[in-house]
């Protein structure tokens, strides 16, 4: 780099521009929590759903899934699989329920993780929550 | 070695090594898993191999910027460690603490490691890369915190140079992103919100300026530039590092239930991300080209020019190529992204770590650089890793492309596993670069051992 720029002058980009963006970043987050209650879907928080995102979590779910698109890419997407099982909590459950404890020979198998009717219920409420949430059209079809 | 104290980095590169090794292997199960999806089931079901292949790269990546730490901070700062006694304290606890944690996801199932743990309590377990217990992330705490006291009380009572500053500034910020893994709300939005503040301001901030340190510690030492030269670059990096990567997070928030505007921002400053990429390409090959001696040790130099180049290319261009929204709408949580976590993770912070490691092991071990034979399988390694994990990314970006084709763009979108079947061959192409990939591992490991004819490289 050239003698008319020396390291003072990178310095103070490095710190001006820093602290700049660090605090665009604290407005535009600020802005974003005023915003969130037009997208999130919070008015169908519960205690259940609540529960589920415990259940969710407990059972190391995103190990093998996508949740709107993030975690592990083993399994189907599951913020739409409400949508997709036809917008029903009981196929939901019943496919949970059904899982083979010694897997399906040569294939993926989500484990069969042996939940309480409470949790089954929990969960399946939590993804149907999650289907709400205002994803911006995202996924962009059924299939996740 | 110019401090005695600088020795306690051994230890750290030898837990941080070992690990890299146990990571490599369960990636290879995982591979084997996309494949043969029975394989090892249900005894080590994939959710429980990723979360041991995801947290030990997290933990010896942690072993190796403590380590780097340790060796270049004292030197920099011109006097001895604060406490090595802490060092090796912290050093035991965050290894056991680790191996304990790895120990409960494969032994116990992650369900009662949750109730074992209390994760009732403060309910922080079962989100990617965060899965600790609670408990074993309030360890981590600690030793992040003693350990940036030790470095920070070496540097205050010696000389502060730039890459001391921004060394302790990225470590600092580490210790203090990391806090935000314990935010859990009950609201999905809101969790992935701050989730990412741990994990893109880790990979894509702070962790930017550490890597940007220890790069140029090394340039510094093995090619005798002008330190005035060397620290300006510096600046110039992890300034554009923050500048494009802090709103860059924006592009984790296009499709999680976050305001439209971050369609825009996200799109913009990440597109962006790429520029400190490549002046840290730019840096390496220029200070090479300008080195005013020819060090001895040539793998490290190597080392540096190739965590250049890799990160630019997996981070830069892999991350450009799917972070404009009207592209990631169909790309984002395929195999795409897959690509380009392995790229990236692997030319920016895995070969910074085999940097400093290869730099800095020799002296600890009472000469400059390695003799000659023990150089040239070292670089052997360098070459299989790097060219094994470009196939890697190579594999799955064509696994990701078809995926998207099948699944999200074609007239008729197929079910996942349905697309999955159809695009098994690249799987298997990936599995087969991984048992490249771990061969040159297993040479890394051996160049340790190299001996030499007779002794060279002990005067330059």
């Amino acid at each position: 780099m050239a003698e008319f720029f020396n390291k003072t002058m990178a310095r103070n980009i490095y710190f001006g521009g820093s602290v700049f963006f660090v605090l665009l970043f604290l407005a535009l987050t600020f802005d974003t929590h005023r915003q969130l209650p037009q997208t999130d879907n919070r008015g169908e928080i519960t205690e259940q759903t609540s529960l589920g995102k415990r259940v969710w979590e407990e059972n190391n779910c995103i190990g093998c899934h996508t949740l709107l698109g993030e975690g592990a890419y083993f399994a189907p997407e599951l913020g739409n699989v409400y949508e997709r099982y036809g917008r029903s909590t009981e196929a939901i459950k019943a496919f949970i329920k059904s899982r083979p404890e010694g897997g399906i020979p040569g294939r993926r198998s989500m484990p069969q993780f042996n939940l309480s009717d409470e949790e089954l219920e929990a969960l399946a409420q939590f993804l149907k929550y999650v289907n709400g949430i205002d994803t911006g059209d995202w996924p962009p079809n059924i299939q996740g | 070695m110019t401090y005695e104290t600088q020795a306690v980095a051994k230890p750290y590169f030898i837990a941080a090594i070992g690990l890299f090794v146990a990571q490599v292997l369960f990636g290879l199960i995982l591979g084997m898993q996309y494949v043969v999806g029975d394989f090892l089931f249900p005894e080590i079901p994939f959710n429980v191999a990723r979360m041991v292949h995801t947290n030990l790269l997290i933990v010896w990546l942690l072993f190796g910027f403590m380590g780097a730490s340790y060796f270049l901070v004292p030197e920099e700062a011109e006097r001895e460690l604060h406490s090595p006694k802490l060092a090796m304290i912290l050093f035991w606890t965050f290894l056991i603490a680790g191996a304990l944690t790895i120990i409960g996801y494969l032994f116990v199932p992650y369900a009662g490691l949750a109730k074992m743990t209390g994760n009732e309590f403060l309910p922080t377990m079962g989100r990617e890369f965060l899965e600790q217990p609670s408990i074993t992330k309030i360890g981590i705490v600690i030793v992040a915190l003693g350990f940036v006291y030790n470095i920070t009380m070496t540097v205050l009572a010696g000389r502060k140079t730039v890459v001391n500053v921004v060394l302790i500034t990225g470590l600092v910020g580490l210790a203090v992103m990391f806090l935000f893994s314990f935010v859990n709300p009950d609201n999905l939005v809101l969790d992935k919100y701050y989730w990412w503040w741990v994990v893109h301001l880790w990979v894509e901030g702070v962790w930017e300026l550490i890597l940007g340190s220890i790069l140029a510690y090394v340039l510094i030492k093995t090619t005798g530039v002008d330190r005035e030269v060397v620290e300006k670059w510096l600046y110039v990096i992890i300034a554009m590092a923050l500048i494009t990567g802090i709103i860059g997070t924006g592009h984790h928030y296009f499709w999680i239930g976050t305001p439209g505007y971050w369609l825009w921002l996200g799109s913009i400053f990440s597109a962006l991300e790429p520029i400190p990429f490549f002046l840290m390409t730019i840096f390496a090959f220029n200070m090479v080209n300008q080195r005013r001696r020819d060090h001895p040790n040539k793998a490290a130099v190597l080392w540096a020019m190739g965590t250049g180049v890799m990160a630019f290319l997996g981070a830069g261009v892999w991350g450009f190529m799917h972070t404009l929204a009207p592209v990631n709408y169909f790309t984002h949580g395929t195999q795409i992204t897959a690509a380009h976590g392995h790229m990236a993770f692997y030319g920016a912070y895995a070969m910074i770590v085999m940097c400093i490691i290869s730099y800095a092991m020799p002296i600890m071990r009472g000469r400059v650089a390695n003799g000659r034979r023990a150089q040239v399988v070292e670089m052997w390694s360098f070459w299989l890793m790097t060219v094994a994990m470009v196939f890697i990314t190579l594999f799955l970006t064509a696994a990701g492309v078809l995926q998207v084709w099948l699944q999200r763009y074609s007239d008729s979108p197929q079910p996942f596993m349905v697309v999955q079947d159809q695009i098994a061959l690249f799987y298997w192409m990936r599995e087969g670069a991984g048992v490249v990939f771990m061969i040159g591992l297993m040479l890394y490991l051996i160049s340790f051992w190299v001996k030499e004819p007779e002794p060279v490289g002990a005067t330059a």
